[in-house]
């Protein structure tokens, strides 16, 4: 995914200084210590909020957010729901390996029931959380899943994340060759599974299909799943401000706290 | 009433008799849908107009409608520290507001009640207190007529006591329209019809009348506002203009007026899902290059403690609020403690130093703000304000800042580097700088910040070397600003028996003690302390002059006796006749209680 955040770079002729990096805690998570651009590695799970001040302060950044299925889903469960909900400029790309590779084989938010974990030894037990229809129940706006195996395809599912106007949501499963090896063998070709891409006529305006793709069992399907246009905090915030400002046109700033305290007088 | 100089006694059923007077305290008691608050603030208003010092406190329940509340007022024609130990003037509303507040009328003070609510009245009350009974819930439906119950009350009562005090009346006029500008100007109508009414009452039962001598703060064009408006002003006028936040009492205030203000001045505030996205968003958009805002109050703040640890790591200005109530949990939400003072300063896993400083009044709390940002920046660290609920909700008039020079522009500067490294070891004064993102790097090696131990250029380090130099980075640069910050001066006589510590909203009743004490003959002293982490430098010899230093705090004496702040101090100069004053009744001091104390302490 590194390699492909690199050529997407490259290939969009992006200005180094203006693309930031933001991660939280994870194995995926020291991403931005290999990009030769702005980045910040914050605490496990809060990636997502610390990049919604970035991109709402600083609108002229691209803001990518990398993360893992623990961070996402698990200690930042909260942030992903809301952040979808307030459809934030950024693009979340969230490797998932279905276990906590980096603490060295617990159970993860994804992993599926019966996975043995050093936390289950007899086998996990609690359901597992389906990325995609988390995504799309929460209001992201644009939501894709890809893997690993298919560099192509997250290319291009990068490139149309960056290219969309809100809260991008990508699901890149990322096996764990440590802890998990094998968890996706289903879907790669190579490995005898199998790569279908969601089929061309799958509206992605339509919530009701992407959550009846999104029940599929492995490899289950590739792609955009859901792509809609709403406003985003960013452009809502931007509108509040440009209102207010047109009371206040041309005012020094000092000006206009001088109008509040003259009334507190 | 102090200095008060009276006339003849009035004849019974005779005009009342006029006493002129420097100072009164006035408490009005009622339910917290009566609108006892806004009488509060309008006399609160009028005496900043009047060029007269005031300070208010107030009670409110933690529900959301009824309950008994209370607003006390302390206007004074010279210097007010405190809000008022007991009141010269009791109004109140109904029979639990007169039994429950009788006792904090000072003896011989009026009681002004409606006897439409009021029914029983012990007779040896009579003659401790002059009754005053008026049907002012009937005498109001008479004023504006209507069957509306309850509304106006306040304002006729407001009448009442500006009849009572020969208030001002046409000022007291405009600061009704201004209250109910852009309404339907009916109700601006009818809210000066009760207030006529109350006023036009002859009051023939009161025997003594009141006059205040002229306000001693000539030609200081002073404002009129609350702790935690002045804090969040103080914010807007040090160029903040991003905030994140999330709802608790008493800190949401401020982030209701910056989610307002701040589009004004082309920034955001965002409420968030809870207090940790709050702390990670502003610390992201500080990052982003221009120092931002969080705050909360006592829970809230446990739960940002991980994410300013991060801030301390990685070295990112930040500014966080904390609004202290009574604790630990959910405590006591509307009352007021100092116990915050250890998370503030210490809270958080690691060795993670950061800057605490706290307001002592409500003008402190504008300047503290702008302090707070600039202490931030220069030092890329998140610093506390540790304010409290004390200060937050009550209201003081202050001299109008000048707001032209005070406004700063603190704009990112984007200017392109060659090379940087922002953990710079090298650096001569030994301070981290941060490139906002945007920021042009012409050798293309670009900088990150984390929460792993780093090398300078912000990449993760394992080296225990490096771990030992940067630890001590961080400390060093902060040892720098205690040693650079101003050695407190002593309020009363640098040398004598007992030397008062405060910090806080404890300033002023702590001063006024002092005044007190010092009239009565006794040797005590008073030093405030406005930064408490790191310390200013020079105590010790302050502490040298005295031969007690009591440390008055709002929290608990802990298992060996002292109080938050009195630990520490006790910590760094091992000087055992440092000892803790605290209480945790959840109400601010009485002067009362501080000179008994002493006096119990130092007997």
């Amino acid at each position: 995914m590194l390699a492909l955040y690199f050529k997407l770079i490259e290939k969009r002729k992006m200005h180094h200084e203006k693309i930031t990096t933001v991660a939280g805690i994870g194995c995926s998570s020291r991403f931005p210590y290999f990009v030769q651009a702005h980045g910040a590695h914050f605490i496990h799970g809060r990636a997502l909020p610390f990049a919604t001040g970035v991109s709402l302060s600083r609108p002229d950044l691209h803001v990518f957010v990398f993360g893992g299925d623990g961070d996402a889903f698990s200690i930042g469960g909260n942030h992903f729901t809301h952040t979808a909900r307030k459809n934030v400029k950024l693009t979340y790309c969230v490797m998932d390996n279905n276990v906590y590779g980096l603490t060295k084989n617990q159970t993860s938010p994804t992993s599926p029931i019966g996975y043995k974990s050093k936390t289950d030894a007899w086998g996990s037990g609690d359901r597992p959380i389906n990325p995609m229809k988390q995504a799309i129940a929460a209001g992201a706006t644009f939501v894709a899943r890809t893997t690993h195996t298919n560099p192509n395809h997250v290319l291009q599912m990068m490139e149309a994340a960056m290219d969309h106007d809100g809260f991008s949501f990508i699901e890149c499963l990322s096996e764990c060759v440590e802890f998990y090896p094998g968890a996706f063998d289903g879907a790669n070709p190579r490995k005898g599974g199998q790569f279908p891409e969601v089929p061309k006529d799958h509206d992605v305006t339509d919530e009701y299909a992407a959550y009846k793709l999104s029940e599929e069992l492995m490899p289950g399907k590739f792609g955009i799943f859901y792509k809609v246009n709403r406003p985003t905090k960013n452009a809502n915030e931007a509108k509040i401000i440009s209102t207010n400002r047109e009371k206040f046109a041309a005012l020094p700033d000092w000006q206009i706290l001088q109008k509040n305290f003259d009334r507190m007088k | 009433m102090s200095d008060a100089t009276t006339a003849a006694p009035a004849q019974a059923g005779g005009t009342p008799q006029v006493s002129h007077i420097s100072e009164a305290v006035i408490r009005i008691a009622g339910n917290s849908q009566d609108g006892i608050q806004a009488i509060g603030g309008f006399l609160a208003r009028l005496a900043g107009r009047s060029e007269q010092e005031v300070m208010t406190f107030m009670t409110i329940p933690s529900t959301i409608s009824g309950g008994p509340s209370i607003f006390q007022v302390r206007i004074g024609s010279g210097e007010v520290l405190s809000a008022g130990d007991e009141a010269d003037v009791l109004l109140c509303f109904y029979q639990h507001s007169y039994e429950n507040h009788l006792g904090s009328l000072k003896k011989g003070g009026i009681v002004l009640y409606d006897s439409d609510h009021v029914k029983e009245i012990k007779p040896e009350n009579e003659t401790k207190y002059r009754h005053i009974g008026l049907p002012i819930s009937s005498l109001v439906v008479e004023a504006i007529g209507g069957t509306g119950r309850d509304k106006g009350k306040n304002v006729y009562a407001l009448g009442l006591i500006a009849k009572m005090f020969n208030l001002d009346v046409p000022k007291l006029h405009r600061l009704l329209s201004e209250r109910f500008a852009g309404k339907d100007p009916k109700v601006a109508e009818t809210a000066i019809a009760a207030f006529n009414g109350g006023y036009s009452h002859t009051l023939a039962a009161a025997s003594e009348l009141f006059k205040f001598k002229p306000g001693e703060n000539v030609g200081h064009n002073q404002i009129v506002m609350g702790g935690n408006e002045a804090l969040a002003y103080g914010l807007i006028a040090a160029g903040v203009r991003f905030g994140a936040g999330y709802p608790i009492t008493p800190w949401s205030d401020i982030m209701e007026l910056l989610r307002k203000e701040l589009p004004k001045y082309g920034g955001s505030f965002i409420q968030c899902e809870d207090e940790i996205a709050s702390v990670a968003m502003a610390i992201g958009a500080s990052w982003g290059g221009r120092v931002a805002v969080t705050g909360s109050s006592g829970p809230g703040i446990s739960l940002k403690t991980e994410a300013i640890g991060w801030a301390v790591m990685a070295e990112v200005p930040l500014v966080v609020v904390d609004v202290q109530r009574g604790g630990p949990s959910t405590g006591m939400p509307t009352n007021v403690e100092q116990s915050d003072f250890n998370i503030a300063c210490f809270g958080g896993h690691g060795d993670s130093p950061r800057v605490v400083i706290a307001p002592s009044s409500v003008e402190d709390c504008f300047y503290t703000a702008i302090e707070a940002v600039n202490i931030a920046r220069k030092y890329s660290t998140p610093v506390i304000i540790l304010t409290d609920q004390g200060i937050a909700s009550r209201i003081e008039a202050f001299k109008m800042p000048e707001l032209e020079k005070i406004c700063q522009d603190i704009t990112p500067d984007f200017t392109p580097v060659a090379d940087h490294k922002p953990y710079d070891l090298a650096a001569a004064d030994g301070i981290t700088r941060h490139l906002a993102p945007g920021t042009r790097v012409a050798s293309g090696k670009y900088p990150i910040v984390t929460g792993l131990e780093h090398d300078e250029l912000g990449h993760p380090t394992g080296s225990p070397k490096l771990h030992v130099q940067m630890t001590a980075k961080r400390r060093n640069k902060l040892k720098k600003l205690g040693a650079d910050l101003p050695t407190p001066t002593v309020f009363g006589p640098p040398e004598g028996q007992v030397l008062l510590v405060s910090w806080g909203s404890s300033k002023g009743p702590v001063e006024e003690a002092v005044k007190q004490a010092r009239a009565a003959g006794d040797a005590v002293s008073a030093l405030h302390i406005k930064y408490l982490n790191p310390l200013p430098n020079g105590l010790e010899k302050i502490f040298e002059a005295f031969t007690h230093v009591l440390v008055v705090e709002l929290n608990d004496e802990g298992f060996y006796g002292y109080g938050q702040l009195g630990a520490v101090l006790r910590a760094r100069y091992c000087d055992p006749k440092i000892r803790g004053l605290t209480k945790v009744d959840g109400l601010t001091w009485k002067i009362r209680e501080i000179l008994d104390r002493v006096k119990a302490m130092t007997k």
